[in-house]
């Protein structure tokens, strides 16, 4: 669906409804880019992946040739794939997991053949028991096939892939913290330094973490060449790029949209795309890139859907999804339950995370509620600089990873944004939205 | 309550030998147990400690970190209706209102047959549909309110029974392929008679 | 073995320096607040800043744990290569080139905020806090806080206080989460018996649920616990910390000698808190130590002289001192002149400080002239083994290359060595390994735990000391049956067989890396069997040192004050000694006398006109019960010196009472020969005496002069005449440098003594509630002459005659026989438990509840024979005696032994004792079906 002719790179064979079977894999050109990875040096298909420019597609953006290329120095020891998708509003993992398995075991065998790694775990968030079926399965028939295990097609190179399944909690999307897990322990993020898992990852030892969708491109990759791949797009944002597109939209769903060319009114407004705001309303203000962002207003729907004009604009792509709000949403409620997400979502190391989540999402339940005060708006953004000091993009931050300093981000948008509506409720002692 | 059964002792065993070191089969050995019991029995928690070498105390304080690990028991069917942004924004406060009445319990709170327990959950990931719940991790999607009824209904009926198994049922499907341990060296496929279960 | 991934829930580079102390090339410097200032490369920003004189606000740090960065209280302002941010200083490497600022604006803000976010859940309930007065989270809310909270939301609530032990209560709501507990629980001490449960604000301590938090080292949470999250029942609304004056001293509960901070008010112990030093207990306390402390409070105490009187139906009556001083007077002076020297015997002296324990052997030797004198209940090691083997320190066993233990179980004997061991293995990565018979506390962390039955350590240590290459292990290899070339003996698995000759062959030259911890194993088996395989490790590892795993209070000084058979003060033989003390004390006994064995054996035998026992008894701790009572029975004249009438006191003629720890100055000795001082923070009750005054009068009366009118005096004298302790005048007592006290004998000129750094001031955070010793002072100087000048100490080290110290011949000596095992038999084991049986614990309320009951222990199969079970009943017999115990079963005991208590009873009150036959190797049992 993707509004420029761009080619589907990981959504290619999702119209077939048995997608995540062997045979429909092997039908659609499937383990052909792992055939073609073990004809080349595992040094070729890392020079691939990076000539590729592929992005994280986790929320941090990192280009992954160049954490790879970070790691090669020293040998690698694990591979661990980042399928705990919990941000809000972001579906495209989920979609990924349950509906082509295979190419996701395809790119992680890739990327440990590149990395020289003979042990990979991929986590998949606890909630997504289909998803976790699926892989499992698909695991037990790639196994079978001979694309995974002991001397893969004949090559000699072999891994081990296991399937670990979370427990719910959002913070063990955080690497640090997925690895403590993994680990068999709670989901606390690691104190930094080290600021990547590179050096002590998973039992100490050196390791890759990577996301889903990130690894689901390799096959592609691999296949048609990382020149092809950052032919599509533009300067750093190359290829495509999933977008869960969600909220108070026409056809919210996950796209495959070419990175740049595309634009957030495209993603929105595109008949084969969002197909408008639902019920033909006006749009209020969208969230880019997961409840971590800072919003948007429509004066931005024309902005590219490319990571560094994103970051330019002062928000992120982030996790690739996008909600949609309209005239008839409350930003404060919005607000609200976003902070109440964190709050709840919150691992509870860090002081001004732990505490400072809680009682934000108290002051804003109480504004919203029509309890609230004219100082409460000034005491929100003054708690919001305990935890991200300054309020800034990037946020800075006095915690140990990032979920504290993204509790600001939609408070400080509906302040900056509807200040006016904010006082509203404080004025007629109720939420003006009903 | 209930320990592991032998069963369940033997599928633990596996699935700690698939890791480099014991205790990363903490949280798989805890889907195990919710699969036997529903919930993780303070004998079960005894079990896995002695599974991945640490105290009882330690297990309960790294399970009690995840939602989906019962400390406590549940219902039959544990009902995860997300109010997050995106479902938010598509009707789940009044779904959940609606939840609420119909079972005539509030979140955390279990209906007096032991049927269903309810959930206020964060986003599932299904937004596509929102608003969405989950029963038992299976999901339900562009729920309304009388979708929500029928959907009560199919589940006490029974006729869901093979799309909704029991709760603490996680991945049925179980691991036939590849190494018995991770613990490090060259891979080597298991011998077929030794084929080990996984994914819990 | 210990699982790295385990231990910690964060892997971290471990700071690259030490404490610290010293400069060294490689240091870098830093911009601290405008002053440059040098440190460790690697080192963390909040230690380096703290040695610079720079206190950085924190919480969840604490210098003897891994940091987390939990509480973020320590944020100071990091210049870098993106402009200055704010930076955790508890976990921030130190690097060549940064500038800090601990107090800019933007951290003074970051402070502001972290504390008034610790405060929105807090429920700001100090004036009913225990740690109200001394609560890091209030004197840091005062320096560093917001003035008042702008949270006008409802608190999160806890059910409080919940008890989670018998010993400590806990409070959610004021929890902080930093951690320490659970981490302490974890890391430190490896049982992580309380943990973090739930997530985010709703983050609570917690227990399993029906596992209570049993830990031996529980008390160590309440003390570092940041606000009054964790109380301890002992001391629940005891006292409030301003009220409380405090005394530094030493624990002598057992012989590690922790240092403590005796607390008090209204002359009442309220409480013991560890202080850091360094090189003993780095700021731990065992419980046993922390809370018996209270048994001095006990309205059972003695409190006067108790004699004997026929005409009264044969009570003990109340004397006065006169009375009674004079009956013993006459009793020993009539045993001494009458039936000779060799007929009065004197057990005990553990309970003494090194003064005490030194007038005793002056009036046992010199006065009394009897040689028959022993400090050790038959529990321990012949003192020339213990003074004579070359000693190491903690320090040393800790940073050992290999580390051999050959003791009892020493999470129970000497906990706080335990954990020293264990961090040295866990954290540090040290080999250790340890022979034991059954499965004990250390066998879950130690690098190898190689089973063995009693009698057999002699042969095990030289197999082991053969098929690791050991250089001195030809002779032991020839000597001894070698079945099956080098490969493990019967019974010993492949995997930590190998893994013991690893570590054991890393151990350098001759086991010049090597710490032996050398106890008794077990007390159904004779110390010669110790006293074999110490003989065996000499051989094949000359160069190895030792640390001896005696475990009574002072028993290490009362053994160095000559309360040993054939000993005198200082560490030196009755002979080479003789010199010296015939001078100094007017006689010596002729040869060597009886240890407590010999004593007894003597008593029971009829040829015992009198027996002392200072602090002894033996029919609670002797390990063979029937020879204990025939001997109290048997000897003609009993004075026991006590704090309490224990079961042996109870028989004894005179009862004399003595005061108890911390209500007399002085000092002590710990295992590793390191003499502390010991302070006085109560007034005796009652009538009681020091024991050196005891032991003053009655040599007066006896025609003596012990010539010390103070416990200083008697120190004075110790340090002139004992040659192991020249040298450690009361000017370097009084000086900082003695906080962590000194090991002897000082190898260090006197010049170098008084250079001697004092150790880094108490961290009132990471330790709340220790006032600062060095502001408090050192202990009242009541009665002590004045101090030595530098001049007149170097001239007595050179007027001080010397004296060949102590020296094991190891090659002396028959090896025991030990009997071989019939089919139909096991082997006992008795082993020490932590909470024993003994009077202290019984005075101590709180305590009386976690004395277990002797139960037997064996593999299962043992007690299918008899077709019974675990929790059945069974009648253990052995050639001496026989006892009803309760059976409990655990597979990984070895088959053919069983494991008893040692100083635990049933409910009938008897225990192994009645089993053991001192005069036997090994003990056998049968059970038998009741
Ligand atoms: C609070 C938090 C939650 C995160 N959740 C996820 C997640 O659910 N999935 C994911 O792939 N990355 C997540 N990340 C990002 C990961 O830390 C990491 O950057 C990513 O998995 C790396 O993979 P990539 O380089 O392929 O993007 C999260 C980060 C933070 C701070
Ligand atoms: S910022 Fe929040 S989620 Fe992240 S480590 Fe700190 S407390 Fe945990
Ligand atoms: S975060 Fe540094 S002391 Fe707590």
């Amino acid at each position: 669906m993707a509004i420029t002719e761009a080619p589907r790179i990981v959504t290619s064979r999702l119209s077939h409804s048995d997608s995540h079977t062997l045979e429909r894999y092997l039908a659609t050109g499937g383990y052909e880019g792992l055939r073609k990875a073990l004809s080349m040096t595992p040094e070729q298909v890392a020079a691939e992946v990076d000539a590729a420019s592929l992005l994280g597609r986790g929320g941090a953006g990192f280009p992954a040739g160049r954490k790879w290329a970070m790691l090669r120095k020293a040998p690698v020891t694990y591979l661990v794939v980042n399928g705990d998708e919990s941000e809000p509003a972001t579906f495209k993992d989920h979609l990924l997991l349950e509906r082509d398995p295979h190419q996701l075991v395809e790119g992680v065998v890739i990327a440990a053949y590149a990395l020289g790694v003979t042990q990979a775990f991929i986590y998949v968030r606890g909630e997504l028991a289909l998803g976790m079926e699926r892989v499992q399965a698909a695991l037990n028939d790639a196994y079978e096939h001979g694309a995974v295990g002991p001397d893969i097609f004949g090559s000699g190179f072999g891994v081990d892939v296991v399937v670990h399944p979370g427990a719910g909690a959002y913070i063990c999307g955080e690497e640090t913290a997925l690895i403590e897990s993994l680990e068999g322990k709670r989901g606390f993020p690691r104190i930094k330094p080290p600021y990547f898992p590179a050096a002590i990852g998973l039992y100490g030892e050196p390791t890759v973490v990577n996301n889903v969708e990130t690894l689901s491109n390799l096959p592609w990759i691999v296949l048609n060449g990382g020149a092809a791949f950052s032919a599509l797009g533009e300067g750093r944002s190359a290829g495509t790029r999933l977008f869960a597109l969600a909220g108070k939209v026409r056809n919210p769903g996950v796209y495959e949209i070419e990175m740049v060319k595309t634009t957030f009114r495209d993603l929105i407004y595109a008949p084969v795309l969002g197909g408008g705001v639902l019920a033909g309303r006006d749009l209020k203000a969208i969230i880019p890139g997961g409840v971590s962002a800072p919003w948007f207003g429509p004066e931005h729907l024309d902005l590219p859907l490319g990571q560094d004009e994103v970051g330019a604009a002062g928000s992120m792509l982030g996790s690739g999804s996008v909600v949609v709000m309209d005239d008839q949403t409350c930003a404060l409620r919005a607000a609200w339950r976003i902070t109440k997400f964190f709050w709840r979502e919150s691992c509870g190391q860090c002081t001004p995370c732990r505490e400072g989540s809680g009682w934000l999402e108290k002051i804003l339940r109480r504004l919203e509620q029509g309890a609230g005060r004219e100082e409460d708006v000034d005491l929100l953004l003054d708690v919001c600089d305990n935890i991200a000091p300054g309020i800034t993009w990037p946020p800075q931050q006095t915690t140990i990873c990032v979920l504290g300093p993204s509790i600001p981000s939609s408070i400080a948008s509906a302040i900056r944004m509807f200040r006016d509506e904010i006082l509203l409720h404080v004025k007629e002692g109720a939420c003006p939205y009903g | 309550m209930a320990h592991l059964s032998p069963d369940n002792l033997e599928r633990a065993r596996a699935l700690v030998a698939l890791y480099p070191h014991p205790r990363s089969a903490l949280v798989p050995l805890c889907h195990v147990a919710q699969e036997q019991d529903g919930w993780l029995t303070p004998e079960a928690i005894s079990d896995i400690a002695e599974l991945v070498g640490t105290t009882p105390a330690d297990v309960l304080g790294t399970a009690s970190f995840y939602d989906m690990l019962h400390t406590e028991p549940v219902g039959t069917y544990v009902v995860s209706i997300c109010t997050n942004i995106a479902c938010m924004l598509r009707g789940a406060d009044d779904l959940l209102r609606h939840a609420e009445e119909h079972l005539g319990i509030h979140p955390g709170g279990t209906t007096p047959d032991g049927m269903f327990t309810l959930e206020e959950a964060e986003c599932l990931a299904d937004c596509g549909r929102a608003p969405c719940l989950q029963v038992n991790h299976r999901f339900f999607g562009n729920l309304t309110a009388e979708g929500f009824d029928a959907l009560v209904a199919d589940l006490r009926s029974g006729t869901l029974d093979s799309e909704v198994p029991h709760h603490g049922t996680l991945c049925r499907i179980r691991r036939t392929g590849g190494l018995s341990s991770g613990k490090g060296g060259p891979p080597a496929m298991a011998a077929a008679e030794s084929v080990p279960e996984g994914g819990s | 073995m210990a699982d790295p991934v385990t231990t910690s829930h964060h892997a971290i580079i471990p700071p690259a320096a030490g404490n610290g102390a010293g400069s060294s090339p490689e240091d870098v410097s830093v911009v601290l607040d405008g002053a440059e200032i040098s440190a460790k490369p690697g080192e963390f920003l909040i230690a380096a800043a703290e040695r610079a004189g720079v206190f950085i606000p924190r919480f969840c740090y604490h210098p003897r744990m891994k940091p987390v960065g939990m509480c973020r209280m320590c944020l100071v302002e990091v210049s870098g290569p993106r402009g200055a941010t704010l930076q955790p200083a508890c976990y921030l490497p130190v690097a060549a080139g940064m500038e800090v600022s601990t107090t800019s604006e933007k951290v003074r803000k970051a402070q502001d905020g972290v504390l008034e976010l610790l405060l929105v859940n807090h429920p700001l309930d100090c004036p009913v806090c225990d740690k109200g007065g001394e609560c890091p989270l209030q004197d840091q809310t005062l320096s560093y806080g917001p003035g008042e909270s702008r949270f006008i939301e409802e608190k999160r609530h806890w059910a409080k206080p919940v008890p989670i032990s018998e010993l400590v209560l806990l409070d959610r709501e004021r929890c902080i989460q930093c951690g320490r507990c659970v981490r302490f629980a974890a890391e430190v001490a490896g049982e992580a018996e309380i943990d973090f449960a739930g997530r985010g604000d709703r983050l609570e301590v917690a227990i399993f649920e029906t596992q209570p938090f049993s830990s031996y080292f529980s008390g160590n949470t309440v003390q570092i616990c940041p606000v009054g999250a964790l109380t301890a029942s002992t001391y629940r609304f005891g006292a409030r910390p301003w009220d409380l004056d405090q005394v530094e001293s030493t624990c002598t509960t057992c012989a590690l000698g922790c240092r403590v901070a005796v607390q008090s008010s209204s002359n009442r112990v309220t409480r013991l808190l560890g202080i850091d030093s360094d090189p003993v207990n780095q700021g731990w306390l065992c419980d046993k130590g922390r809370f018996t402390c209270d048994a001095v409070n006990s309205e059972d105490r003695l409190t006067e002289p108790l004699v004997r009187r026929e005409g009264n139906g044969g009570e003990l009556e109340r004397v006065t001192w006169a009375e009674a001083l004079e009956l013993v007077a006459r009793r020993l002076g009539a045993a001494r002149n009458d039936d000779g020297p060799g007929s009065i015997g004197v057990v005990g002296g553990a309970r003494l400080s090194n003064e005490d324990a030194y007038a005793w052997a002056k009036l046992a030797k010199g006065v009394l002239g009897t040689d028959n004198v022993d400090a050790q209940i038959g529990d321990g090691l012949p003192a020339e083994v213990v003074l004579g083997l070359p000693r190491a320190t903690i320090d040393e066993a800790c940073s050992a290359k290999c580390v051999l233990v050959l003791a009892g179980d020493l999470r129970e004997e000497l906990p706080v060595l335990y954990l020293r061991l264990r961090s040295a293995v866990v954290d540090g990565g040290a080999k250790l390994v340890e022979i034991a018979a059954g499965p004990g506390s250390m066998a879950s962390w130690s690098t190898s735990s190689i089973p063995c039955r009693p009698g057999e350590s002699p042969e095990l240590v030289s197999l082991l000391a053969a098929a690791s290459g050991a250089a001195g292990s030809g002779a032991a290899a020839s000597a001894g049956t070698l079945p099956g070339g080098f490969g493990p003996p019967a019974g010993v698995e492949h995997a930590p067989w190998e893994a013991a000759l690893g570590a054991l062959s890393s151990s350098g030259d001759g086991g010049s890396g090597m710490v032996v911890v050398l106890g008794r194993p077990s007390l159904a088996e004779s110390e010669s069997v110790t006293v074999e395989a110490a003989r065996a490790i000499r051989a094949a590892w000359p160069a190895a040192r030792f640390l001896p795993a005696l475990r009574r209070g002072n028993v290490m000084g009362a053994l160095d004050m000559g309360l040993a058979p054939g000993i005198l003060p200082g560490r030196v033989s009755l002979e080479h000694g003789r010199r010296i003390f015939e001078s100094a004390w007017g006689s010596l006994p002729a040869g060597r006398g009886l240890d407590t064995a010999g004593i007894l054996s003597a008593a029971a035998a009829g040829e015992l006109s009198a027996l002392v026992l200072i602090g002894a008894d033996p029919l609670g701790d002797f390990p063979d019960r029937s020879l204990a009572e025939t001997g109290l029975q048997g000897a003609r004249f009993v004075v026991a010196v006590d704090t309490f009438l224990s079961p042996s006191a109870a028989l004894a003629d005179v009862v004399l009472p003595a005061a108890a720890h911390h209500e007399r100055s002085g000092t002590t000795t710990n295992i590793e020969g390191r003499v502390t001082r010991v302070g006085q923070k109560l007034v005796a009750p009652g009538q009681c005496w020091p024991d050196w005054m005891i032991a003053s009068e009655l040599a007066t009366r006896l025609g003596g002069d012990l010539g010390a009118g103070s416990a200083a005096d008697l120190w004075d004298e110790i340090e002139q005449l004992a040659p192991s302790h020249s040298g450690l005048t009361r000017a370097f007592f009084d000086s900082p440098a003695f906080r962590d006290g000194e090991v002897l004998p000082i190898e260090q000129t006197a010049v170098a003594i008084g250079r001697r750094k004092a150790p880094a001031p108490i961290d009132p955070i990471a330790l709340p509630g220790v006032e600062s010793v060095e502001r408090q002072g050192a202990p009242p100087r009541a009665g002590m002459a004045e101090p030595l000048g530098g001049s007149e100490l170097a001239e007595q080290g050179a007027l001080r005659e010397r004296t060949p110290l102590l020296a094991w011949d190891a090659d002396a000596g028959d090896p025991p026989h030990v009997p071989a095992l019939d089919s139909y038999s096991l082997r006992l084991v008795t082993r020490r438990r932590l909470y024993d049986s003994g009077v202290h614990l019984d005075a101590c309320p709180q305590l009386a509840g976690l004395i277990g009951t002797a139960v037997l222990r064996v593999h299962p199969t043992e007690l299918d024979h008899l077709g019974l079970a675990a929790g059945d009943r069974v009648r253990v017999r052995s050639a001496r005696g026989s006892v009803v115990l309760e059976a409990a079963t655990d597979p990984r005991m070895q088959r053919h032994l069983a494991e008893i208590d040692a100083n635990l009873l049933n409910a009938d009150a008897e225990g192994a004792s009645l089993l053991v036959d001192a005069g036997q190797v090994v003990t056998d049992i049968r059970l038998e079906t009741l």
